[in-house]
């Protein structure tokens, strides 16, 4: 850790870590509840499992985005960030907020736009958090080292800031409603949170690969060009059967098809990095989770999205599990995966272990890309068949969920192995491990039998 | 490559783009706006009891199980046609006797059937839940959803 400062980043991870764990223990939950559709029915709603499996889901991301930020831009600045305290107050405001939209969920108050169900003082707390943030990270920024890496996420970060003020906007008209509700939503993980991704991804690639700076931030700019240029009018995709105009068919269908170039460009770029780079960091976890992460982001984000977003296809598959099987590979893909190989690249710099046994963490990201990758494929299938049955032949929805009750069988296996595979990610950060793995050796005996 | 784009160039070409995209999608924004108002929803008046309508909606977290054109929650029913699929997208009374009917019987407790939530709402809010998801109903959605199975 070169900066002291940058220490603020291990108590955002920490907290990230926890909201984690409760994101996939909700979803674990909820998929139960697909299988098992009594459990809890009064005492606890799917609607409100719901909102706190996609709440947790947002705000941990964020939290990890925040904390990157702290960790990154010391780095990146050269100086300490403007003040550890502010970054702290901040931490505190989110966590208030969060603890706060939970217990009201619990006892049934919040709102109902989906994602956007907090409280309204929980609005405003994040909103405070998000001035805080800007404020304290801008000031470090501009009194140090400008950097593309930097340039590129404070645009990220300021841009996705101002739209949360559409978090306060809810016409009474409904399609109104749902088209600014989508200028948080699409363009929050569909334009600015790219942009913030891909300065982490670049951040992670200089570190790990020794690859030159240059090299790398004319990469950045380039895909985060990919990023708007087509994300922005990609929006289009989500306006097609709202109640507004039928050229959104035509933009929507364009600019979200191009809308892979920037996830196929972000996998080029991680492997092309890691071929061409001649440092071997000990911290192979991180790279591993920097590759997987944009491969998998490629295939949820890229493949799955174009696989439904032409506008004759999205005419019979909207709304249905196709949408929900693209939704969860795409943000693991994307956010969480890219998260983690944060964690797991700072991890051990912030807590002064490194490097270490990473065995652990490897296996968690084998038990949660493969339990991903299989929720993925059966929500497809299960998809494809509602598209055909209710859609196409018209049989009414609870008809045909009865005949998807094998694919959510399987969808909950595979969410009980993200959820071992997330705790066990955990674990790995936060329970100090051997520091290194020796070579084996037939010849050692364990003393006394102990293994 | 390296020569033509520098680093500069495509820094620029970064902003330039966005600011470009930006202007033409805010501009496209503007008139989705007056379409809406003055078009798409325009064939029922947005009333009282619609804006209430919504407001029960939104209280109850409706979204994350059902969906409203094709958005929300993919464990209940499409409402955005429900009351098509009821036959009552045109009466008023009716669809306020059969959606009150509807939600009283709810839970079901049928084993092995997905439940929906019992519900306080009284009969001002639930009238003005019918009329708001009429009022959905008959927005112009460009033909979706493509049968009344929602």
């Amino acid at each position: 850790m070169k900066y002291k400062s940058q220490k603020v980043a291990y108590a955002y991870f920490i907290v990230a870590m926890g909201l984690f764990a409760i994101q996939v223990l909700g979803g674990l939950l909820a998929g139960w509840i697909y299988v098992a559709p009594n459990t809890l029915s009064e005492l606890l709603p799917f609607n409100i499992i719901r909102m706190i499996h996609t709440n947790a889901l947002i705000v941990w991301l964020l939290l990890g985005f925040f904390g990157a930020a702290y960790y990154l831009v010391p780095e990146e600045s050269e100086r300490e960030i403007y003040s550890v305290k502010l970054a702290y107050l901040q931490l505190i405001i989110l966590v208030v907020g969060t603890l706060g939209a939970v217990a009201s969920y619990l006892v049934g108050i919040h709102g109902g736009r989906e994602f956007l169900e907090q409280p309204l003082w929980v609005k405003f707390g994040i909103l405070v958090a998000a001035v805080i943030f800007l404020v304290n990270i801008s000031l470090t920024v501009l009194a140090g080292r400008r950097t593309a890496i930097t340039n590129v996420l404070l645009t990220g970060l300021w841009l996705l800031s101002l739209l949360w003020i559409f978090a306060f906007i809810n016409p009474s008209n409904l399609s109104l409603d749902k088209m600014y509700w989508w200028f948080i939503v699409h363009l929050w993980v569909e334009g600015t949170w790219e942009l913030v991704m891909a300065s982490i991804l670049a951040f992670l690639m200089l570190k790990l690969t020794g690859i030159d700076r240059e090299v790398i931030e004319k990469w950045l700019y380039v895909i985060v060009a990919t990023a708007l240029f087509s994300g922005i009018l990609g929006t289009g995709h989500h306006f097609y059967w709202i109640g507004l105009p039928e050229y959104w068919q035509w933009v929507g269908s364009i600019f979200s098809t191009l809308e892979v170039i920037p996830f196929f460009a972000m996998m080029s770029f991680a492997f092309i990095m890691v071929w061409k780079g001649r440092r071997n960091h000990p911290n192979k976890a991180a790279l591993l989770w920097s590759l997987g992460s944009a491969t998998v982001a490629f295939f949820g984000a890229g493949v799955w999205g174009f696989l439904h977003t032409l506008h004759g296809v999205n005419y019979y598959t909207h709304g249905t599990q196709v949408t929900a099987a693209h939704g969860h590979l795409a943000f693991y893909g994307a956010y969480v995966a890219l998260n983690l190989a944060m964690f797991t690249y700072a991890m051990p710099v912030l807590r002064g272990r490194s490097p270490y046994n990473q065995v652990l963490n490897m296996c968690s990201f084998w038990l949660m890309t493969g339990g991903m990758a299989f929720m993925t494929f059966v929500l497809t299938f299960a998809g494809t068949i509602q598209t055909h049955m209710q859609r196409v032949v018209g049989d009414y929805f609870m008809d045909v969920q009865d005949q998807l009750e094998i694919f959510y069988i399987m969808r909950f296996g595979a969410g009980a192995a993200v959820v071992l595979g997330a705790l066990l990610f955990i674990y790995s950060q936060l329970v100090p491990q051997r520091e290194i793995v020796e070579p084996g050796n037939d010849a050692v005996v364990p003393e006394s039998g102990q293994a | 490559m390296s020569e033509i784009l520098t680093k500069s160039r495509a820094r620029n070409i970064f902003y330039g783009g966005s600011l470009f995209f930006i202007v033409v999608f805010v501009a496209m924004t503007i008139h989705s706006h007056r379409y809406v108002v003055e078009k798409s929803t325009a064939g029922m008046p947005l009333t009282d009891a619609v804006k209430l309508g919504k407001e029960v909606w939104e209280r109850h977290s409706c979204i994350n199980c059902h969906t409203l054109h094709g958005e929300g929650a993919y464990f209940a029913p499409e409402v955005g046609n429900v009351m098509t699929r009821w036959g009552v997208l045109d009466d008023p009374e009716g669809a306020f006797e059969i959606l009150d009917a509807w939600m009283k019987a709810q839970p079901s407790g049928t084993p092995g059937r997905r439940q929906m939530p019992h519900f306080e709402i009284n009969e001002e809010e639930m009238r003005g839940l019918a009329d708001f998801l009429r009022w959905a109903d008959q927005t112009d959605t460009q033909n979706w959803p493509p049968n009344d199975a929602g």
